[in-house]
């Protein structure tokens, strides 16, 4: 068996018929770019090393949004596929293009190896009530506060959510673990094709959570969630934690929440492919969407299973033709006459609002965007103090 | 003063035990210039850099500077013109926003403020390129070596190097 063969494993791609639907249904090659991801899979198949890693430019431009995934007729696993192939690549020293200089990948191994005491804990207000070593919930912050640290001129402010979550996590009684020593869940160097940097990471995570006695993880982050949930299996001694995502969280306790309206507003919801295809969590961030008095949700013509990922792909790569995705997908956000396209990830805040950044298309695509858990805690009346 | 090579290649003048790492980022027209201004000048300075020169300061984005520190460096330098002498006139404007958010990070990230510097040295200023560099290099011997580099297996659950960590770790 050929190398390449035997990371196809699982993966089904012998079931392949060369039907072409997955490259007929991938948003990079519809909007033009030259990528067929049935080309990987045949040849992954016949073992055509050479092919795969000349393809690598392409290899590393999949958004791994998974949309393919869900249309092959034969059930072709073509992002684990993809995942696999990169780290393939990885080993033979093909490295990707990487979007910003690969400063968040050099941040990552950085974190991998571990040896500073990190200063990430500065976006805490007093009012938060926080725990940093032991509880029932541990609260997975991910890199937010990176993110925005690398990121001002988007104005992302990816830690608003961060922030949001922990305060409705205070008002429903829970005071999170909320870790000074936690690193990067590794999902961006694992999907880069790095496991040995992603391995480190995740040994390293799944023991501070092991030590904190928590019972129940956290995360505002979907990447997160969907590491947690699905790659550090393997790591785990004895029993995991319960994984969620804040929107999980939220809509198991909304009739613990008072949520009062704050004037009438049309939210559009943007699935993050992490938390819809790769986790298939559709309903809670709807559920809290709907609960919120005053909010009208609409749907994009694409949602839930058939949305349109963020084509920020993994920081592995970033073109023109993200850029093209980005703009018809907040386009038909606008199209929905909604004020605010709401999502539960800070990756798609990020690249959307880096595509609403195009000085000649600014007017024609900019949309108020929120996460889930900021909108929940903007509809939260006054905590009632008197008892 | 004794000459050796060290395992790159790179001729130095090594104390015994352990040397600085410091990456030099230079634009051309100034700072670049500004160190073969120190070389034909023969102003003696500490040799434990290695210089990676741009086109201009503005070019230095965080990536850079973080893949330096990834690859092991103690210390790195990003240098350019003085304001009002960027050859695109507004580069080292940039470098300087630049170089306020890798700051920002490399703190979050828990190395010393102390292994991170922004010099304008102009091409005329040989003295200077060699008084920065022996200032710095003398400022990273007392930080000692990044904790980069140094952390190994000490930190179980990190345990696992990258192969270019290791590759560093090799050459330590
Ligand atoms: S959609 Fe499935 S069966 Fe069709 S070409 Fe792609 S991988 Fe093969
Ligand atoms: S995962 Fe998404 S981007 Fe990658 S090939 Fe499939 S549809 Fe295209
Ligand atoms: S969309 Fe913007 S923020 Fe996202 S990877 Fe591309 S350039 Fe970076
Ligand atoms: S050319 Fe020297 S800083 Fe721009």
């Amino acid at each position: 068996m050929s190398e390449l063969q035997a990371v196809t494993t699982g993966t089904r791609t012998w079931a392949c018929y060369d039907c072409g639907k997955c490259t007929a249904t991938c948003p990079i090659a519809r909007a033009g770019a030259q990528y067929s991801p049935r080309r990987h899979v045949l040849a992954a198949n016949s073992g055509q090393k050479a092919e795969v890693l000349e393809e690598s430019g392409s290899l590393f431009t999949c958004l791994t949004c998974s949309l393919c995934d869900s249309r092959c007729p034969a059930e072709v696993a073509y992002t684990p596929l993809v995942q696999k192939l990169r780290e393939v690549a990885y080993k033979e020293g093909v490295e990707p293009d990487c979007p910003h200089g690969g400063a968040l990948q050099s941040l990552m191994r950085m974190m991998a190896r571990g040896g500073t005491q990190q200063d990430r804990m500065g976006w805490l207000t007093e009012d938060m009530k926080t725990t940093p070593d032991q509880g029932e919930v541990f609260f997975f912050t991910g890199c937010t506060m990176y993110f925005d640290t690398l990121f001002p001129e988007l104005e992302a402010n990816t830690l608003d959510a961060t922030r949001a979550s922990v305060q409705l996590m205070n008002r429903l009684g829970i005071t999170p673990v909320v870790s000074p020593e936690e690193r990067c869940c590794g999902h961006d160097l694992l999907w880069n094709g790095d496991r040995k940097g992603f391995e480190a990471l995740a040994r390293f995570n799944v023991d501070l959570v092991k030590k904190s006695g928590a019972e129940t993880l956290v995360a505002s982050c979907a990447e997160c969630v969907r590491t947690w949930k699905l790659d550090f299996e393997p790591f785990f001694e004895g029993k995991p934690p319960k994984i969620v995502h804040i929107s999980e969280l939220l809509a198991e306790r909304l009739g613990e929440l008072p949520l009062k309206g704050n004037g009438g507003r049309k939210v559009t919801f943007q699935d993050p492919c992490r938390l819809g295809r790769h986790l298939g969590v559709y309903d809670a961030p709807r559920e809290v969407l709907d609960a919120l008095p005053g909010v009208e949700r609409v749907e994009m013509p694409r949602s839930g299973k058939r949305a349109q990922c963020c084509a920020g792909g993994t920081w592995s790569h970033c073109d023109r033709y993200a850029k093209k995705i980005q703009t018809e997908r907040l386009k038909e956000a606008r199209a929905t006459g909604a004020d605010v396209l709401a999502t539960a990830c800070p990756k798609c805040q990020i690249h959307y609002r880096c595509a609403m950044k195009d000085p000649n298309l600014g007017g024609d695509i900019g949309i108020e965007m929120r996460d889930v858990a900021q909108l929940a805690l903007e509809a939260l009346g006054e905590e009632d103090t008197s008892h | 003063m004794n000459l050796t090579k060290d395992k790159t290649g790179v001729m130095t003048t090594a104390r015994k035990g352990w040397n600085p790492r410091l990456v030099v980022f230079a634009c051309n027209w100034c700072s670049y210039a500004g160190a073969d201004t120190a070389g034909v000048s023969r102003i003696q300075h500490q040799p434990h850099f290695r210089m990676i020169r741009v086109m201009c300061s503005g070019r230095i984005q965080p990536g850079f500077v973080l893949r330096a520190f990834e690859k092991g460096a103690d210390g790195v330098l990003v240098s350019g013109c003085h304001f009002g002498d960027c050859h695109y006139v507004f580069g080292n404007e940039k470098a300087v926003e630049q170089f306020e958010k890798t700051k920002s990070v490399v703190k979050m990230l828990g190395l010393e403020e102390g292994r991170l510097r922004l010099e304008w040295i102009s091409a005329a200023e040989g003295a200077r390129f060699a008084q920065v560099i022996d200032e710095f290099i003398e400022q990273l011997r007392e930080l000692g070596p990044s904790p980069l580099s140094r952390a190994r297996s000490g930190d179980e659950a990190a345990g696992a190097l990258t192969p270019e960590a290791e590759e560093v770790e090799a050459r330590v």
